[in-house]
Order: structure tokens, then C-alpha cells, then sequence
């Protein structure tokens, strides 16, 4: 059974914040879908393939040509914060850069 | 102009007649949603001046003869982008977000010379029934206002229901065209998986997501399909096959066909009111020459549980780049990063939109996805092979589009639960990705009921076929909404 | 108390390619800020992926030549995490089922012979770049999100610093020969992440690792382990535990230093990506790239010091990169003796490159116009002093070195016929030199030889001079 902590460490993957009387909802909604999700365990499912795709294709590649893309100034203007041609957001405190 | 009396065939001959430019058609268009909308919602956003500037360029020239779509003004569902013209998904989130390219389904229909007259309603990045969640305004249902239009694509079945548009484009993920087509009384198509390029269409589950058209009738619904089927590089999903000419298939002979009914889409939680019509609509088959059984998809009864794991595991993923970051909503209040995200989601998101990316969140997440998102890639294994069998021996599956009529505003939207199980006919087709349409097959207490038919991958045409066939035996498709705008 | 050392190496590889891995976007070094960027790059609504074709050939051509595994059905999963250079908050990467796996590179330390294990091999795309700036606000740029990369996961093989110093070496000499990369770590093509647990010899468990970033530099990738396992043993002496942390190398001070303690494993949600049809590789594609790749550098070395006679050092230096080796073997093809090539290759030619900072392919100098200098040195048409002022004209200009020697005039003199009266002339004219030759002055041979050189302006072959100057004093 889905728990409030548990909902809560969810929340935090998501990047979606709650007030408590909304937790207390979201764990409920959620227990209910997830019992309800729950019904799949009646049928046994060993050695079944797993489907992602349903339309059979595969291999569907382009040839490594390369195609200029809209401009810079385009691209930027449904941006909420900008400088430069740079994309702006508040300082990224954490130290580990690739 | 109101649509309910017209088709794409009346509405070109005027045109080719020269007793209607493509400007007075926008014209009138405009008028009728501004005067219709006041009821029904439908709209989210009318590109009149767009519209008027695409209709002067189409009357310079003579219409087309052979292009029924020439100066057509059709709606699209807000969450098909449209180059310049806002589009938000009825988000928050994407309020003011404005696209820089067309879907590649505009696109084409612009080719063909239709007119985009505007976006339409749904319900927040189409996760929703009744059209409910949108952020900024509630689709009423022209055959009872009081009545939600379906979902998600509320707004572009209301706008074909109540006679403000000849067609509209939707997108359908769970049964987002079919359920709302048959809601409001219209003929709805979700096309198979791969037949229409989703470039542009905003992604909420991408490996069942496709987009699909409204209409009054099968032959409309089959002359706006081809204009938007085909293969796009795009798209890598969408399949590099021809496009067969939809409406030469409808020559009204279903004789010999064979049609599978499957019991459990007539089980105990379809409605009297509504079994009794599709029971009808299975005689009117049978008279037409048509020969049908019933079948067994026995893993149909899971189809809502693996669907609500795999759509809300792909539409946590999808939804993922409503960041605040490069486009779309940034909270006021964010001071930090970590602010920047948490705030702007949560407060660009609505509950429905969180509950999904919980939910998605959850079945992927580590110690959970073998038991939930393995578990529901299985079972959709299972389904699938259900339709194979089926398929074997029969060229379609007919059965209801949903359980009930339209119900009331207002009456699911805080249960969830109950809300999902609404799309529990229409769900096994996104799971198989299969061509699946809702045509109009009487009422039930006052309110519209869709048959909806099911056929083999990238057999659009049989759907079709049996659809006309239908509709020609019936004359449920002329039956119009008495609503105070409407002119019945 | 001694300990053993488990070093594992991850390493980051940009793929040589015109567009980038999911969208057709230009790549290119050093353009300015987004503008190598379109709606995919941007994480765009509405946008969709597609497979550049020619990234995944070169990412299995990679996979062949470490001797992978080819995975014949593959598909795209997504990596789910956010931040603000990666703008779909998902990656698309191969984590299910990658391209390449259980593979192997031979490396040679001080003349040891060892085989590292290549774990996995996949294709992902590259994420954009943040720049910090003083204003506390941080900046981005997309030109970057998209590159084709191939991430070569290590299998914990090594246990010296001087071995995944070695791994490294080969490593990019083997990507470098199949033509998949430029590897280079300052243009940040070539990138390393490094795992380094020490655990007291004779234990069955691993210790717990560290990581290492900011290692610009296979040398760096020395140091910073060398100064991890002096860490990490200090600390296990004085009994203290190791935590799994990531730390950074400081190039300056040669230490390593902490910046976070990992907690927990992340949660990446991987599945597979529905916006990408899966992957089959048949046989028959298999084959092609398997019969394009090229012969590899510990092949060529071999072969160089087995049929060319080459030293080992000269065969490591001349396999460095494809270019140099393809280079020396067409010039040695043209009829030039593979040591003469060999230290030019290595000598004047390096010298050039290292002076100007460039590649040998962008020099104008081919191995035909190196073949003929050389020979014209061997046959005595020119000096090796007019050689070193002919291979500054081929290796800048595209100029035939015989025509040019001629047309310059600095042929040598080597006929006897013409050398013979001019010798005669100097010898009538200096009697005393000859007298001083007779008693034993050999003083004046040198002179004499001198005397020639000038009447011939220097062009008087010396060797052949010597001879005939030798034969006219012995005969007066």
C-alpha cells in the first residue's frame, strides 16, 4: 500500500511540491489507483514479452545529413529569461558539472 | 453558417458555384462560434484574422474542383501546434506559449487549402473524460448543456455537435475522439497507430497517441483523414505506407463481411439504455448481409489498469520538459533553481496532470517497475493477442464507445477511479494500436450513443465501409442538438 | 596492512558526425551560443527523435573494433532526470540492451601484456553546457544537447594507475583508427569518469569507491588515482571507512577533493523510448561495417617491426594516429626505406606539427613528395642541408621536390665528369697543398675540399668529392 512518505518521495522525483492537505488527498487517490492497478496480479504474466511498440517497425533511421534549425531568436521567444542568446536560470548550486 | 445542415460536399459546391467565398465562409464561421460558444465553450481561441488572410489568398483563385477541403474552416484541438498561434494543451502551463512551427496535420491540411479557424477545448494535455480539467474554461455538451461534452477532445466534438464547425481535428490517447464523438452524436475516428505523424501533436503518452478527425457524417470523416494521413520522416513511429483513397472505399456493401461482437464490451457495466442500441445497431449489420458473432477478448477487463501504468509512465517522462526553463510558465516566486522547477510545475500543472505524473512516476520508479510498468507491457502483450485471434477470423469488432451517455458536469471529476473506468471500451484499440471509429447509433434517454468499430492495422477502410454502410441504414447522423443556440 | 587497487574506467566519447544524434541539427566545435540548435535540441512540445544512421554505424564500428558483442536487437530507453542543460529532463540513451557488450582491449605496460574488459559500450546524446556566472544566475547553451556520444564502461580490470593510463593511451588509439572520433580530451571529445576502490589484498569484497571528475587529461587520470589509493589507504590505516563519494582532481595541487557523498543510488526511471522504434542489426549490416573497419594499431605495429624491421618505439610512435600510420605505409609504399620515413615522421615532420599546432592532414605534404625526398637524399641528388630547406617547401606548398631542387639549382654536383676538371684546376693551383698532403698534413685535404665546395657554390656532393679529391692526390 502507497504511503504518504512514499508519495512524498515521488513528488520530489517529479519536481511537484504539495501542501499536506494535498498529500493527504494525492496518497489516497493514488492508493485507490494502485489498488486498482493492483487486479493485474490475477494474471500470470511469465514469459510474456513485454510490449513498448505496437506497430512493428524497426530500424527507421535518417542519413547523418545535417540541416540548419530556426534561429537563434526564434527559438528564444517563448523564453522566460534570457541574456546574451544564453538561456538564464537562477545559479545551479550543485558542484558536479560534466 | 451553422454546419449542422451542411457537409464538405454542400459547402464546396457553393463554393465552386460561386454562391460562397472562402472570406464569407470564415466570415459566417466566426460569427456562428462567437454567437454558439456563448452556450457550449467549445472554443479556446479564434484565429479570425488568420483565418480571413488564408480565405482571401483561396478566393483569388478559383476553387479547386476536386478539393473538397478548399477554404473548409477547421477546428483544432489545443494541443496540436499551430505556427504563431497559441497553443496551450488548456494548460497554465503553456498559457502563453506560442508554436514556431505547424503539426505536421496543419500543415497538410493547410496544403490542401482548409482554413484553421481556431483551437479547441480539452481537457489539460488531454488527460482527462469530460474535458473538465482544462485550465481555462468547462465544454458544455450541445445536446444538454448541463452535460459534459466528453473527453479530452471536448471542445472539438462540441464545435462539430453544435454546428460551428464541418470538422474538427483531436488527438486520442484512450479514447479521446471516440468517447466524445459519441457523446455529442458525431462520427469520430482514431486512426492506427503510425497512420497520422504526431510532429506537433504535444506528447502525452507517445506509444498511443494519434490524432484523429470529427465530423457529422463517415464520408467528411474519411476525405479529412486521407488529407492527413501518411508518412512523415518526422515521426519515426509513423509507418511508410500509401495513403488508400478513404472515400472511394465507401460504396455501402457490407455484404459477407464478418463482424465479431465481443461479450465483454456488452458486460454488465454498459448501460441498458445503451446495450439496447448497439444490440439494434447489430440487427441493422446482420440485415445489410453482414455476419456476426460473438467473440471473447478476455484480457479487455484489464485493458483500464495496464493503460492508467503505461499512459501516466509515458506522460511523467513526456511532461518532464515543463521546466520553466525555455519556454512555458515560471513561477514569480521562484528564487533558486530547485524553486524554478517545483514552483512552476506545481503551480503550472492542475491536480489531474499531477496525479497522472505521480502516478507514471511511481510505476517507473526503482523497486516498482518490474510489478508496474513490466507488468503492464506484458499484459498489453496479452491484449494485443486477444485482437490477433479475433482477427483471424473476422474483419472488424463492434461493440459500444463507452458505457454510458454523457454524463454530468461536475459528477466524476473527483473520483478518479470511476472516471477511468469510462474508457474501458475504448482503451483496448490504443493498446493495440488499432484503427477504431464512433458513429452515431441513436440515444438513450434523450442523449447520444456511439457504436464503435474496431478494425485491422492500418484498415482504415473496412472501418470506414462498415461505418457508411451503417449510417446510410440509419439516420441517426441528421438528428440534431436542441440547444437554445442551435437552430433545430 | 597492504592493499590492491580496483580501478574501473567510464569514458565518454563524441562521435565524428555531420548532424547530431536524434535531430538533424549541425555539430560543430566552437560555434556561437545556440545557434547549432533547432525545436528537438530544445525539447520543443510537439518534437519527436530520429536515429542518425550514420552515428549508429560509427558507434558499432567502435564495438567491433574493441571486440563487443554486437546487440543484434536493441532498443532507446529514456533517463529520466532534471536539469537545466537537458532540456526534455530525460536523456535517451541504450540502457536495457546496449549496442556493445563484453569486449576487451590489450594494453602493454613496461612491456607487460594485459587485457582489460570492455563491460558495455552504448549511443546516447550529449547534454548543452551551463556556464556559472558571478551574477547568481547560471547560463545555458544548447549547441552541445544532441551530439552523438558512445559511453564505454570498463570492467574493474585494472589495477595500477599506469594501467588505466595504458587502457586510456589504446584506447583512443583504437577509436582514432576507426575513423569514429577525434578523441580529443582538450576539445572535450574524448571524456573519463573513474571508479578506484582499494580493499586489503587478499579480501573478497571490493571496497567502497570513489569517483573522479574534472580529469582533463590522461596524465591527470594518472595522478588523481595515484593520490586516491595514497587516500584512501591512509584512511583504512587509521581505521577510518571510506564513503562513496565524487571528488575532483585540482590539477595544481595534484589532490583530490570532495564535492558530495553519494546517497543512495539515483533514480533515472529508465524505460524504453516509445518515440523510437526498436533496432535490428542483420547480418548483413553487421558484415559491412565489420569489412570497412580498418586494420587496428596493434596490428600495424607488429607487422612494422616484424616485416619493416622498425623499432618498437618508432612502430608506437608512427601507430599514434590512422593519419601518421597511413601516412609512413603509402610513403614506404612509394619506394622510400620505412626507417628513412620513419625518422622523418617522427622528427622534422612532428617538430612541424608541434610548432604549428596542427594535423598532418592539414599539411600540404603527401608521402609521395616525402618518398622522393628522401630518395633524392639516397641517390645523392641533394645534401640532408638541402633537405631540411626542401621539406619546408613540400610541407607547406604542393611542390614536387625534384623539379623544385632543379629548378632552384640545388642539385648536387656528383658526376666525376664535371667534378674531375674543376679538382684538376684547384690541384694545379695549390702545389703546397698537395706537398703538405704528401708529408702528412692532413690538414689539407680539408682545405682543398673546401676550395672545391666554394668554386662549386656548395654543391659539390662531399662524399663524392672526397673519393675523387682521394684518387687525384694519391696519382700526383
Amino acid at each position: 500500500m502507497i504511503d504518504k512518505k512514499q508519495v512524498q518521495h515521488v513528488a520530489e522525483l517529479s519536481k511537484l511540491a504539495f501542501s499536506d492537505a494535498e498529500l493527504a488527498q494525492f496518497t489516497d487517490q493514488l492508493a485507490d489507483i494502485m489498488k486498482m492497478t493492483d487486479e493485474l496480479n490475477a494474471v500470470d504474466t511469465t514469459g510474456v514479452p513485454v510490449t513498448t511498440h505496437v506497430n512493428g517497425l524497426q530500424n527507421v533511421m535518417r542519413d547523418d545529413i545535417a540541416q540548419t534549425g530556426p534561429s537563434r531568436d526564434v527559438l528564444m521567444q517563448n523564453a522566460p529569461d534570457s541574456a546574451n542568446g544564453l538561456l538564464k536560470v537562477p545559479a545551479i548550486m550543485d558542484k558536479e558539472e560534466a | 453558417m451553422n454546419y449542422l445542415y451542411e457537409d464538405l460536399e454542400s459547402l464546396h459546391a457553393k463554393l465552386v458555384a460561386g454562391e460562397l467565398t472562402a472570406s464569407q465562409l470564415v466570415t459566417e464561421t466566426v460569427a456562428q462560434i462567437e454567437t454558439t460558444d456563448q452556450q457550449v465553450d467549445a472554443f479556446l481561441r479564434v484565429d479570425a484574422e488568420g483565418a480571413q488572410a488564408a480565405a482571401a489568398k483561396i478566393d483569388e483563385q478559383p476553387i479547386d474542383v476536386a478539393n473538397l477541403l478548399a477554404g473548409m474552416p477547421i477546428g483544432i484541438k489545443d494541443n496540436l501546434l499551430t505556427d504563431g498561434v497559441i497553443t496551450t494543451a488548456a494548460s497554465k502551463m503553456l498559457a502563453n506559449f506560442k508554436p514556431v512551427f505547424d503539426a505536421t496535420v496543419v500543415e497538410k491540411l493547410k496544403a490542401k487549402e482548409a482554413i484553421m479557424i481556431g483551437k479547441t477545448n480539452l481537457d489539460e494535455f488531454a488527460m482527462g473524460s469530460s474535458t473538465e480539467t482544462s485550465a481555462f474554461k468547462k465544454t458544455k455538451n450541445p445536446w444538454d448543456l448541463t452535460k459534459v461534452p466528453g473527453g479530452s477532445s471536448g471542445g472539438s466534438a462540441a464545435a462539430v455537435a453544435s454546428g460551428e464547425v464541418v470538422a474538427a481535428l483531436g488527438t486520442d490517447t484512450g479514447g479521446s475522439i471516440r468517447q466524445p464523438a459519441a457523446f455529442n452524436g458525431i462520427v469520430g475516428i482514431k486512426p492506427t497507430y503510425g497512420r497520422v505523424s504526431r510532429w506537433g501533436a504535444i506528447a502525452f503518452a507517445s506509444s498511443l497517441d494519434q490524432v484523429g478527425v470529427f465530423s457529422r457524417n463517415v464520408a467528411d470523416n474519411a476525405t479529412v483523414l486521407e488529407a492527413i494521413s501518411g508518412h512523415d520522416e518526422k515521426d519515426s513511429t509513423s509507418a511508410n505506407l500509401p495513403v488508400p483513397n478513404y472515400r472511394a472505399a465507401l460504396n455501402g456493401d457490407i455484404n459477407g463481411m464478418k463482424i465479431a461482437v465481443a461479450k465483454e464490451y456488452m458486460a454488465e457495466g454498459v448501460e441498458p439504455g445503451v446495450k439496447a442500441q448497439i444490440e439494434a445497431a447489430i440487427e441493422t449489420f446482420k440485415s445489410l448481409g453482414a455476419t456476426v458473432d460473438e467473440v471473447s477478448l478476455p484480457h479487455s477487463q484489464y485493458a483500464v489498469q495496464t493503460y492508467y501504468i503505461i499512459a501516466s509512465s509515458e506522460a511523467s517522462s513526456n511532461l518532464s520538459r515543463y521546466d520553466g526553463i525555455r519556454y512555458g510558465y515560471r513561477s514569480p516566486e521562484a528564487k533558486t533553481l530547485e524553486e524554478v522547477y517545483v514552483k512552476s510545475r506545481s503551480e503550472g500543472f492542475g491536480d489531474e496532470v499531477k496525479r497522472r505524473i505521480m502516478l507514471g512516476t511511481f510505476a517507473l520508479s526503482s523497486g516498482f517497475y518490474d510489478a508496474y510498468f513490466k507488468k503492464a507491457g506484458q499484459m498489453r502483450t496479452l491484449i494485443i493477442r486477444d485482437f490477433e485471434q479475433v482477427f483471424a477470423d473476422y474483419d472488424l469488432v463492434v461493440g459500444p464507445t463507452a458505457p454510458t451517455t454523457a454524463f454530468e458536469l461536475g459528477d466524476k471529476v473527483t473520483d478518479p477511479v470511476t472516471m477511468y473506468m469510462n474508457d474501458i471500451l475504448t482503451i483496448p484499440a490504443n493498446m493495440a494500436g488499432l484503427p477504431a471509429m464512433s458513429v452515431p447509433a441513436g440515444f438513450a434517454d434523450g442523449m447520444p450513443v456511439g457504436l464503435q468499430i474496431i478494425g485491422k492495422a492500418f484498415d482504415e477502410e473496412t472501418v470506414y465501409r462498415a461505418g457508411y454502410a451503417f449510417e446510410q441504414a440509419t439516420d441517426f447522423h441528421q438528428q440534431v442538438p436542441s440547444f437554445k443556440g442551435g437552430q433545430a | 596492512m597492504n592493499f590492491e587497487t580496483t580501478i574501473g574506467l567510464e569514458v565518454h566519447i563524441e562521435l565524428k558526425t555531420n548532424s547530431k544524434m536524434y535531430s538533424p541539427s549541425p555539430v560543430n566545435y566552437g560555434a556561437e551560443a545556440n545557434t547549432n540548435t533547432n525545436v528537438i535540441d530544445w525539447g520543443y512540445p510537439g518534437t519527436l527523435p530520429t536515429i542518425n544512421k550514420g552515428a549508429y554505424t560509427l558507434g558499432m564500428m567502435v564495438a567491433t573494433a574493441l571486440h563487443a558483442n554486437i546487440a543484434r536487437d536493441t532498443h532507446f530507453d529514456r533517463k529520466n532526470y532534471f536539469y537545466p542543460d537537458n532540456p526534455k529532463a530525460y536523456q535517451v540513451t541504450q540502457y536495457e540492451q546496449p549496442l556493445g557488450q563484453d569486449g576487451y582491449i590489450e594494453i602493454d605496460v613496461d612491456g607487460q601484456q594485459k587485457q582489460i574488459g570492455i563491460a558495455e559500450l552504448h549511443i546516447e546524446e550529449d547534454a548543452g553546457k551551463n556556464t556559472h556566472g558571478t551574477d547568481g544566475y547560471s547560463y545555458v547553451d544548447l549547441n552541445r544537447q544532441g551530439t552523438a556520444l558512445i559511453e564505454i564502461v570498463s570492467k574493474p580490470d585494472m589495477t595500477t594507475p599506469e594501467e588505466a593510463y595504458a587502457y586510456l593511451e589504446t584506447l583512443r588509439q583504437i577509436v582514432q583508427f576507426t575513423g569514429a572520433s577525434d578523441v580529443k580530451m582538450e576539445e572535450g571529445s574524448m571524456r573519463v569518469d573513474t571508479n578506484i576502490s582499494i580493499r586489503p589484498i587478499g579480501a573478497t569484497k571490493y571496497g567502497v569507491k570513489s569517483e573522479l571528475k574534472n580529469l582533463n587529461s590522461f596524465n591527470h587520470v594518472r595522478l588523481g588515482l595515484a593520490y586516491e589509493i595514497k587516500r584512501q589507504a591512509a584512511l583504512l590505516i587509521a581505521g577510518e571507512t571510506i564513503r562513496p563519494e565524487t571528488r575532483r582532481f585540482d590539477e595544481k595541487s595534484g589532490e583530490t577533493f570532495l564535492m558530495r557523498v553519494k546517497e543512495g543510488a539515483d533514480d533515472y526511471r529508465y524505460f524504453p523510448e516509445p518515440d523510437l522504434p526498436p533496432m535490428h542489426i542483420s547480418d548483413d549490416w553487421l558484415q559491412e561495417v565489420t569489412d570497412h573497419l580498418p586494420e587496428m594499431p596493434a596490428k600495424r605495429r607488429a607487422r612494422y617491426v616484424d616485416e619493416l624491421d622498425l623499432p618498437e618505439y618508432d612502430a608506437g610512435i608512427l601507430t599514434n594516429t590512422k593519419e601518421m600510420s597511413d601516412f609512413f605505409e603509402a610513403a614506404v609504399n612509394d619506394g622510400a626505406a620505412p626507417k628513412q620515413v620513419s625518422n622523418w615522421l617522427m622528427g622534422e615532420v612532428n617538430a612541424y606539427l608541434n610548432d604549428k599546432q596542427i594535423d598532418l592532414q592539414e599539411t600540404a605534404l603527401t608521402p609521395a613528395h616525402l618518398a622522393e625526398m628522401i630518395n633524392l637524399i639516397k641517390d645523392g641528388v641533394i645534401s640532408s642541408k638541402i633537405a631540411k630547406k626542401v621539406f619546408q617547401e613540400i610541407i607547406q606548398n604542393d611542390t614536387d621536390p625534384k623539379a623544385w631542387v632543379e629548378a632552384k639549382g640545388m642539385v648536387q654536383l656528383s658526376d666525376p665528369a664535371q667534378l674531375n676538371p674543376i679538382i684538376t684546376g684547384i690541384l694545379d693551383d695549390n702545389q703546397q697543398s698537395i706537398d703538405d698532403f704528401k708529408n702528412g698534413k692532413d690538414r689539407a685535404v680539408g682545405f682543398l675540399v673546401g676550395k672545391i665546395m666554394k668554386e662549386t657554390r656548395g654543391q659539390a656532393n662531399p662524399k663524392v668529392v672526397n673519393e675523387l679529391l682521394m684518387a687525384a692526390l694519391n696519382k700526383r
